[in-house]
């Protein structure tokens, strides 16, 4: 077992450890910064991976952005600050069930794919993998399509939160 | 004279060298260095905020007419170093119904993100902690882990006011997030690399130069980053005491303090190698420690104005702070962004200099709009006007925006 393995297991195990205690801890908060350490333990993986871009967004997006998102909305939410007992419900073992298949039939479709069993190839020294991502992102034979539509849904998402926020009666007034 | 001239890069391969002599696999030598390489980079950092402090406390001192420290040491210089001692010996205290855990990691946090930003930071030519291909953005992300660290210290210490306080800096850190990654964007465009040393080499003329507009958004957004006046608004002591550290004492209250020092001469750094040209200079190719010299020297005119700018600029009100960046620097930069894109496009085969003064043009033209806009938008809409009128004169200076009346 070479260094690389060393860390990815370790990456690894403690995302996995983490992801099972957002869901088990009893309190609201200690599930957000349990999410944050899940999420940059997938950092850590993308690192092992070679892919330092994918790394530093998921800790500048997750981490940065989204992870703080969840914490201020549970902190503005009333009364979940509070202990609130077991946090595993009764029908937990219908949940696991559901959850052990749809593990199953996504690795089962990833198997499919020939990537899948494809080794690792480790890229030469000067090649930059960013250039040739943002090449791939707007040629038209790749992946210009669903980064457009990406765009796009996102812009909606942005107008869609701008409306719900703006209080309209209060514009009336002035 | 080898050791003259690059004495970082010459003890950095005597010591390669004489880990390899011990008969050590080369992979291991390299971790070890590393590893060394870290630790003196970091205490280095902690150490030099020392200086840092006494330099500050005696710049404001003097803009506000005192002597500033000046018992302990020539000029005072050995004042920090007493407080440090002093603040050594004090208690710690733990709130009760603090969390524990969390209570303790985010002081440790705090300085460990700002101390990463100077793992890629590149020192002079041969001297930096590491090229990663994504540097910048590394830069900007490490950022968020200073964020969670805000977040833990507020909410752990089961106080009211730390967790305000924890939530309005954490407020502006995002906000400001956004121009700041925007108009960081625009020197990405021009160097057309993503690592920091790469930015260093492509500035054949210094990107303030060609972007001035992305420099000022840089600047005042990067001010917002490191929470100091006129952003100061976690520290506004009539409305939350002291803000997210006010329930720690003693060392854990000390490393907050470092880091945020600490953290003010990194972004000046940050803003020196991005838009000054790092360790670029006469003949700071051949003479290596001369690139560091000039890093340095940007680095204190830079870290000098934001010292100005605390000693000399009232704090912003919450809304105020939120109007100039959503209304003014976000879509200033948005606009920036694609104008130097299709600018860069249109001038990519002309000769440098041409290329240059097309792009200083551009910069120039949209901070006029700009400004020319928010005139405008003032004069049409004097009592929903953008706040950074407000009725205090004195607040539009700051922006350089207003009419500074």
């Amino acid at each position: 077992m070479n260094g690389l393995q060393f860390v990815f297991l370790l990456a690894a195990l403690v995302s996995l450890f983490s992801a099972v205690m957002v869901v088990s801890a009893r309190r609201m908060m200690h599930a957000a910064l349990w999410l944050v350490l899940t999420l940059m333990g997938v950092a850590v993986i993308f690192v092992t991976l070679q892919s330092s871009f994918f790394a530093v967004v998921q800790i500048l997006v997750y981490v940065g952005a989204i992870a703080i998102l969840i914490i201020f909305s549970v902190m503005l939410t009333r009364r979940v600050m509070e202990d609130h007992g077991d946090q595993i419900l009764p029908g937990w073992r219908g949940a696991v069930l559901v959850a052990v298949l749809l593990f199953g039939v996504l690795v089962g479709f990833l198997t499919l794919w020939q990537g899948f069993s494809v080794m690792l190839v480790e890229l030469p020294p000067d090649t930059d993998n960013v250039l040739e991502l943002g090449k791939a992102l707007v040629s038209p034979q790749e992946f210009v399509l669903p980064f457009e539509l990406a765009s796009v849904l996102l812009v909606a998402a942005l107008i869609g939160a701008i409306t719900i926020a703006v209080d309209r009666r209060k514009e009336h007034q002035r | 004279m080898d050791f003259l001239r690059d004495p970082f890069g010459f003890v950095i391969n005597w010591y390669v060298g004489l880990l390899s002599q011990f008969g050590l696999p080369p992979e291991v030598v390299e971790v070890i260095a590393s590893l060394t390489g870290a630790l003196v980079l970091a205490t280095g950092a902690m150490l030099f905020v020392v200086f840092l402090i006494w330099y500050e406390r005696k710049l404001i001192g003097r803009i506000q007419d005192r002597f500033g420290p000046n018992r302990v040491g020539p000029w005072g210089i050995f004042q920090p170093i007493a407080d440090m001692l002093k603040i050594f010996t004090k208690e710690y205290i733990t709130p009760d119904g603090a969390e524990k855990f969390t209570y303790n990691l985010a002081p440790i946090l705090a300085v460990a993100a700002v101390l990463l930003l100077w793992s890629v930071l590149p020192l002079s030519v041969t001297v930096f902690g590491t090229d990663l291909n994504v540097g910048f953005l590394f830069l900007i992300a490490v950022g968020a882990l200073g964020e969670v660290s805000y977040i833990l210290a507020g909410w752990s210490s089961n106080n009211k006011y730390a967790l305000l306080g924890a939530l309005r800096l954490v407020a502006q850190l995002i906000s400001y997030e956004v121009p700041l990654v925007l108009s960081a964007l625009v020197p990405v465009m021009l160097a057309g690399t993503l690592s920091v040393v790469g930015l260093v080499q492509a500035q054949e003329i210094w990107f303030i130069v060609t972007a001035p507009a992305a420099a000022l958004i840089f600047f005042i957004a990067s001010i917002a980053e490191i929470g100091r006046s006129p952003f100061d608004l976690v520290e506004a002591e009539s409305e939350l005491v002291a803000g997210y550290n006010i329930e720690y004492s003693g060392l854990k209250f000390g490393m907050f303090y470092v880091a945020e020092f600490l953290h003010a001469f990194t972004v000046s750094m940050i803003f020196a190698v991005v838009f000054l040209g790092g360790w670029r200079g006469p003949a700071a190719e051949q003479v290596p420690i001369l690139g560091f010299v000039y890093l340095m020297l940007k680095t204190f005119v830079v870290y000098f104005v934001t010292i100005l700018f605390r000693g000399t600029l009232p704090r912003f009100r919450i809304d105020q702070m939120m109007n100039l960046n959503w209304k003014v620097l976000t879509p200033l930069s948005l606009a920036l962004v694609m104008v130097m894109a299709v600018v860069g496009g249109l001038t990519r085969d002309l000769p440098l200099f041409w290329q240059a003064a097309a792009y200083l043009a551009v910069n120039i033209i949209l901070l006029v709009i700009a400004d020319q806009l928010i005139r405008l938008f003032q004069r049409k809409k004097p009592k929903q006007a953008l706040a950074i009128r407000g009725g205090h004169g004195a607040l539009t200076t700051s922006t350089k925006y207003g009419t500074g009346e």
